[in-house]
């Protein structure tokens, strides 16, 4: 077992490295770069530059080194200080700007996904136990709607009731008064009254589709013979039922535990953009815009990693959930 | 069915009279378990054989209340005797019910065709001797463990204080049913139904668990319902048999009876098929002509007659043979049964 971790951790290493780099060249790959960008916008806001200040402006940014010495000193910058570089277009350290998203977003995936499974996995187990029954219908039309509507669509009604039947501001993450200011008991409260909205419009279209794949899994385990064992042995139906099959049942959402954040750090940007959230999803999508490399490749970087620990996080947890995947 | 209101003979410890049990199909109703009846008595061996659907594991499974959920209990009474000594009429109790929890896994043991599949991939052979035994004992973890090992030895797993840690894919076929045989007997039954416990195993490791088995069985003193559709393996074990077609049991006797005097065409067809040790080696197996037919199509009549060569038109095809009693007890479901008694001896 504690070889299998070390051994997970040890080759998670050059994974980490390639993909830092994979990620730098990525952001390198259109054509043009920051100063082409920015050059262009004041070019169409009536300044005009000249060739040479262009090319000073390159020169000063470090753009003309190969690309090597680009990647070198962007990755030991991050490692060694944790400098992410800066903004070109927010002219601002990175590390100022992605922090806070960062959190948010890491609590609101993290909270959706435990919302997610604790009302999917009970309702896929009861569908599958009672299959064909009323409530099995029930949820599994739930869990076509749930499929079907797209997510920026549920946080548009969802908007609209809470504006027009609540009275609520229901937009982002803080009220207008604690946007800016720091942390307080007060902004805490405020922001869990918005946190609903975004973690039932991200949950919601996840927990229909938990549904099915938990019910599917669960009426799979059923027909095998192990069940019927352990009813032989007399234990009741609840007991056989969330002790044998739900625990082999889960194995697949197990081994895709990892993969729930990087999904949500970068899936969630329509919701994120129509709901107004600070999160790290339409920030990621301006800085592409923008070409602006070091807070895109920044994201992009800790997206990647964030895959890797949780790619390595959800074997740890599937040998630890079957014994079956520690033989290898 | 007169008996069903008698109370057991004291020796008995199971018995199904008139047993149905019928799953509704979209292609028609299929009455898999079609008036079965058989007993057994205390410590007995009885062998119960038949080709394959012929509805050997679905009365098996009435008998722990563990039919397919589809399944519609279509009559009969299945009565059991519990270790108090007290008659339980399991055909009536519900499947999740508190007596039949309690019968389950601690008077009544069973063990499945599967080794493969039939132990829990996840949790360890100990783990799950251990939750059976603490299930129905009252008795500390470290008891149950200990039981556990007392179990695997006595199966005689080898290295059980090292297997009772394993998980089943750590383990050979052989092993699994060994550990499935520990599990069955965690709570000394007086039952054990094997449902065709060796017919997923290769021969030598057959022999093993049979043997076992037998062993197990002379050192507890419990019963065992032996399902296979392999006569040879009844020979071996078996105190009793009861011959199964299409979801009747046509033939019952003792082991001798049945394989020296077979009272019903369909249990001669099926000893003539299997291969005698020491019998010339070149000759082909008789086979019994023509298949199984399919279960929404049962013939009628005796449902035999298709493929009967002693079938008599105008009587086989038209008329359900009734059970006719042998004054030795054997028991053949055949209008000519009387006929065979003095040719059986050839
Ligand atoms: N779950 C089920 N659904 C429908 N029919 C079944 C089911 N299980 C068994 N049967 C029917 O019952 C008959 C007897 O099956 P079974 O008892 O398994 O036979 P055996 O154990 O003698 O091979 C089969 O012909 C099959 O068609
Ligand atoms: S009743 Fe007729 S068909 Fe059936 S077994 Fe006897 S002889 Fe054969
Ligand atoms: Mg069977």
């Amino acid at each position: 077992m504690l070889s299998l971790i070390v051994n997970r951790i040890l080759w998670a290493i050059p994974t980490l490295i390639f993909v830092s780099f994979i990620s730098f060249v990525i952001i390198q790959l259109p054509p043009g770069d920051y100063v082409t960008a920015y050059v262009a916008q004041l070019r169409h806001s009536g300044e005009y530059i000249t060739e040479l200040q262009e090319a000073a402006m390159r020169q000063e940014f470090g753009l003309n080194d190969p690309l090597l010495v680009q990647y070198w000193r962007w990755i030991s910058a991050i490692v060694m200080h944790g400098d992410f570089g800066r903004s070109l277009e927010w002219n601002m350290d990175v590390k100022d700007m992605i922090w806070d998203r960062l959190g948010l977003t890491l609590a609101i995936s993290t909270l959706s996904m435990i919302f997610t499974w604790i009302i999917a996995i009970p309702i896929g187990v009861y569908s599958a136990t009672r299959q064909y029954s009323f409530f099995d219908y029930i949820f599994t039309v739930f869990g076509f709607i749930g499929k079907g509507i797209p997510e920026f669509m549920l946080a548009l009604i969802l908007m609209w009731l809470g504006y027009a039947y609540f009275n609520m501001d229901v937009g982002g993450l803080f009220s207008r008064q604690y946007e800016t200011a720091p942390w307080s008991w007060g902004k805490f409260v405020d922001l869990l009254e918005h946190l609903w909205v975004p973690i039932v419009v991200l949950a919601f279209g996840s927990t229909a589709g938990l549904i099915r794949v938990m019910r599917a899994n669960m009426l799979d385990e059923l027909g095998k013979p192990y069940v019927e064992t352990a009813y032989a042995q007399g234990f009741t139906e609840r007991t056989v039922v969330w002790r044998y099959p739900v625990r082999i049942a889960l194995n697949p959402f197990i081994s895709t535990v990892g993969w729930a954040l990087p999904a949500l750090f970068s899936g969630d940007i329509i919701a994120a953009v129509v709901l107004n959230l600070p999160t790290t999803g339409p920030l990621l999508l301006k800085a592409l815009q923008m070409q602006d490399m070091y807070l895109a490749g920044s994201f992009i970087l800790i997206l990647s990693v964030f895959t890797v620990i949780g790619t390595v996080l959800s074997d740890i947890l599937l040998a630890v959930s079957d014994p079956r995947i520690r033989m290898a | 069915m007169t008996q069903t209101n008698n109370p057991l003979p004291p020796e008995r410890l199971l018995q199904l009279d008139d047993v149905n049990v019928h799953f509704p199909m979209r292609e028609g109703l299929v009455k898999a378990v079609n008036g079965v009846s058989y007993h057994i008595n205390r410590g007995e061996v009885l062998g119960i054989v038949g080709e394959s659907g012929s509805g050997k594991s679905v009365t098996a499974r009435s008998i722990m209340r563990l039919q397919p959920k589809q399944a519609l209990d279509a009559g009969g009474s299945i009565r059991f005797r519990r270790k108090s000594g007290e008659e339980v009429l399991i055909s009536s109790e519900d499947r999740q019910s508190r007596t039949m929890r309690d019968l389950r896994g601690n008077e009544i043991g069973m063990i499945f065709q599967e080794p493969m599949t039939a132990l829990s991939p996840v949790h360890t052979i100990g783990t799950q001797i251990m939750r059976t035994v603490m299930l129905h004992r009252n008795v500390s973890k470290a008891d149950a463990r200990a039981r556990a090992i007392e179990l695997l030895t006595k199966v005689q797993m080898p290295r059980p204080n090292d297997i009772v840690d394993r998980y089943p894919h750590h383990l050979s076929g052989g092993m699994r049913q060994r550990a499935m045989i520990a599990l069955a007997l965690a709570c000394d039954p007086t039952l054990l139904i094997a449902d065709e416990p060796t017919t997923a195993l290769d021969v030598t490791t057959e022999a093993q668990i049979l043997h076992l088995l037998k062993s197990l069985q002379q050192e507890l003193g419990m019963a065992i319902v032996f399902i296979t559709h392999n006569f040879g393996v009844v020979a071996d074990i078996a105190d009793r048999v009861a011959v199964m077609y299409l979801g009747r049991v046509v033939e019952t006797g003792t082991v001798d009876e049945i394989f020296y005097e077979p009272k019903h065409p369909y249990t001669q067809a099926l000893l003539r098929s299997i291969p005698k040790l020491g019998g010339q080696k070149a000759r082909r197996l008789k086979t019994i002509s023509g298949t199984v037919p399919d279960p929404f199509n049962v013939p009628p009549g005796c449902s035999f007659h298709p493929r009967c060569m002693r079938a008599v038109g105008g009587i086989c095809n038209v008329t359900t043979p009734p059970e006719v009693r042998f004054p030795n007890g054997q028991i053949s479901r055949c209008h000519f049964a009387e006929e065979f008694r003095s040719e059986a001896a050839e």
